[in-house]
């Protein structure tokens, strides 16, 4: 027996307690995902994603329990019915992925005069007692425009390719990237087509305007339509624009394709499917006694061209580009937002 | 000894079920056995029940109303934005829906039209009309619709009051008054009713426009639950309220419906959802656990039949 392995030893110990104080204040709390949909593959994503950050958090002694709960038809009303559930379970807090913005406001607001925390993330909700992690779509938009508009300072003829009609998302982009035309004169959307976040879609609608499309130097989409639009060019026998990607596996391998050939450059942004383990950890922050701005946002997660084979590693096949949020990334969001 | 009476075992079915779900519920989360937990579990289950008790009077005359989802949804966006800003207006449009499904009990009645495809098309109509005056969720209750809502009854929360309160008064009105023996019959056996001098077509428009009633009555309660709307808000009330109906002992044929039974159906299929998420299932599986459950009510009414036919 030596002494340094007393000192090890002790020290090691002298760690895990100080680790443990630092996290006692949540160590019993139980956190609750109400969630209003499963249906597609970012879904399935994003309760893995929980499943997994918060079943290690939860191992580690940082919170009591974390479960999981979806409703079985996306419905405002069966939602407001389980967060009440919630309430009679005795959560300490909430992390909601809202069917409604406003319908479940009721709900929300029983909640929080019960002493419950609720994040809202992705849908969240208007409700001003609740915490909000919302999207950017706005930026989603116009950072678009700035990326050309570094590539192309003379500007050029610009493709926009929409998302599914009469949805607050597509709106926004939308407004995002009419922003930054403004703000960049020297370009010109000179065409609009629908292409519902749906490869398949995007490539029908982008082929059939291509007869009359003029001379493009860019592609600004929404996500989920990129390797769509690329087809289309290539089937028409036409050089293909810069076209700006959306975190699809099938379109960050197309990129990757013809970078390996001809050096081809685009960005690909979109929201990490992981986005709930940011709002867990915002949950435990706020139980924790930190003081967290009601509304924060959730940074896209976007990839350049150096970063490709990365980006590439971090996409399931079939799936979108995922990050799990760690208990500091949260907690810088939470400074740099105040 | 005396032998069971079939009869009384149908009407004991609803009753027993709901029993059994509440004493599961009460067991795995004792926190529901009181004010508090009770009044949260059945607030949201008060709208379905009065949607419920509308697609009751629709099944007594034989029909089946797909719209009522849909109706309801669209009161919820009149209640939240007319009603709320212009009170007259409001009412106005309420007092007309109403007026417009008895027409459309009078239009299915004259044309001879199969009710489900005049009410799915119907269904489209109030959707419609719900994302016109909400585009986006949004809109505020009134102020007193959400006070008479969120009222705190001493001793028993007024969820429980308002739902025996709504049975009672349907099952004297329906099932033991003489005006509703002859709306029940015009159900069961038209050419008697016919034969005997009353007009089925004001039989079938009375029924339709009670059927509004009650949908209005639904759409208010909820948007005073959930102090705002959203044009999809009920648009799942359309199947639940089916299914509360024939969960309570009533039959889609021969105007057969029990109300008292018809609102515990509709507790029941409210309270199945809190007790799924109180054993902690994992997402995947709650969907299924909740058709299974379903499932197992109703096998146990088609044992009830059964025991029934045995007993003529």
């Amino acid at each position: 027996m030596t002494y340094r392995a007393i000192l090890a030893a002790s020290a090691a110990l002298s760690f895990c307690l100080a680790s443990a104080a630092a996290s006692a204040q949540t160590a019993d709390k139980s956190i609750a995902l109400s969630n209003n949909y499963a249906g597609n593959s970012w879904r399935q994503a994003m309760i893995n994603s929980w499943e997994e950050v918060t079943g290690k958090a939860v191992e580690d002694g940082i919170v009591g329990s974390a479960d999981a709960f979806t409703t079985a038809e996306n419905s405002a009303t069966e939602q407001a019915a389980q967060l009440q559930n919630m309430i009679l379970q005795g959560y300490d807090a909430i992390v909601l992925n809202s069917a409604s913005p406003t319908a479940l406001n009721g709900a929300v607001k029983e909640a929080c005069d019960a002493g419950i925390t609720v994040v809202s993330f992705d849908g969240v909700v208007t409700e001003p007692c609740a915490w909000r992690i919302a999207v950017d779509f706005k930026k989603m938009g116009s950072d678009q425009i700035e990326y050309l508009a570094e590539r192309y300072p003379d500007g050029g003829k610009l493709l926009e390719i929409r998302g599914l009609p009469g949805t607050s998302v597509d709106e926004e982009i939308h407004a995002g990237i009419v922003e930054g035309v403004k703000a960049h004169p020297q370009f010109e959307v000179v065409r609009e087509v629908q292409g519902d976040w749906t490869q398949t879609v995007a490539q029908k609608s982008v082929a059939s305007v291509l007869a009359s499309l003029p001379e493009v130097v860019g592609v600004v989409t929404q996500g989920g339509d990129g390797y769509g639009a690329a087809q289309a060019f290539k089937a028409a026998g036409r050089e293909v624009p810069t076209i700006i990607m959306g975190n699809r596996h099938d379109e960050l391998t197309w990129w990757k394709e013809q970078k390996d050939a001809n050096g081809y450059e685009t960005f690909s942004q979109s929201i990490a499917p992981g986005v709930s383990t940011l709002a867990f950890w915002v949950a435990q922050q706020i139980l924790d006694g930190k003081d967290v701005p009601k509304d924060l946002v959730v940074p896209t997660l976007r990839i350049d061209q150096d970063g490709l084979a990365e980006g590439l590693e971090m996409t399931p096949e079939g799936g979108v580009t995922n990050q799990e949020y760690t208990q500091d990334q949260a907690a810088e969001l939470i400074s740099s937002a105040q | 000894m005396a032998r069971l009476d079939p009869k009384l075992l149908r009407a004991a079915v609803p009753a027993l079920s709901l029993a059994l779900l509440l004493v599961a519920i009460f067991i795995i989360q004792p926190r529901t056995m009181s004010y508090f937990g009770l009044n949260l579990m059945l607030n949201l289950a008060l709208p379905i029940a009065f949607a419920t008790m509308a697609q009751l009077f629709i099944l007594t005359v034989n029909d089946l109303d797909l719209s009522i989802g849909g109706f309801v949804s669209m009161v919820a966006c009149i209640a939240a934005t007319w009603l709320n800003e212009t009170p007259l207006l409001g009412i106005a449009a309420l007092i007309a829906s109403i007026a417009a499904y008895a027409a459309l009990g009078a239009l299915i009645h004259l044309r001879n039209l199969p009710s489900i495809v005049v009410t799915l098309g119907m269904s489209f109509v109030w959707l419609g009309c719900a994302v016109l005056l909400l585009p986006s969720p949004g809109g505020a209750a009134p102020d007193w619709l959400t006070a008479i809502v969120k009222f705190k009854m001493p001793f028993v929360p007024l969820a429980i009051v308002a739902s025996a309160v709504l049975g009672l008064v349907v099952h004297f009105g329906l099932m033991r008054s003489a005006g509703g023996v002859v709306l029940r019959a015009s159900g069961g056996n038209p050419q008697a009713v016919a034969k005997a001098g009353w007009s089925l077509l004001k039989l079938k428009v009375t029924m339709y426009a009670l059927a509004g009633t009650f949908g209005v009555l639904s759409g208010l309660i909820l948007v005073g639950t959930t102090t705002s709307a959203d044009a999809n808000i009920a648009l799942r009330y359309t199947l639940l309220s089916i299914a509360g109906v024939i969960l309570g002992g009533g039959e889609f044929t021969g105007g057969r419906v029990s109300p008292i039974g018809a609102v515990l159906g509709a507790l029941t299929l409210a309270l199945v959802g809190s007790l799924l998420s109180f054993l902690r299932i994992s997402p995947e599986w709650q969907i299924g656990a909740q058709g299974l459950m379903l499932i197992v009510v109703l096998a146990l009414r088609s044992l009830v039949n059964r025991f029934e036919e045995r007993a003529q």
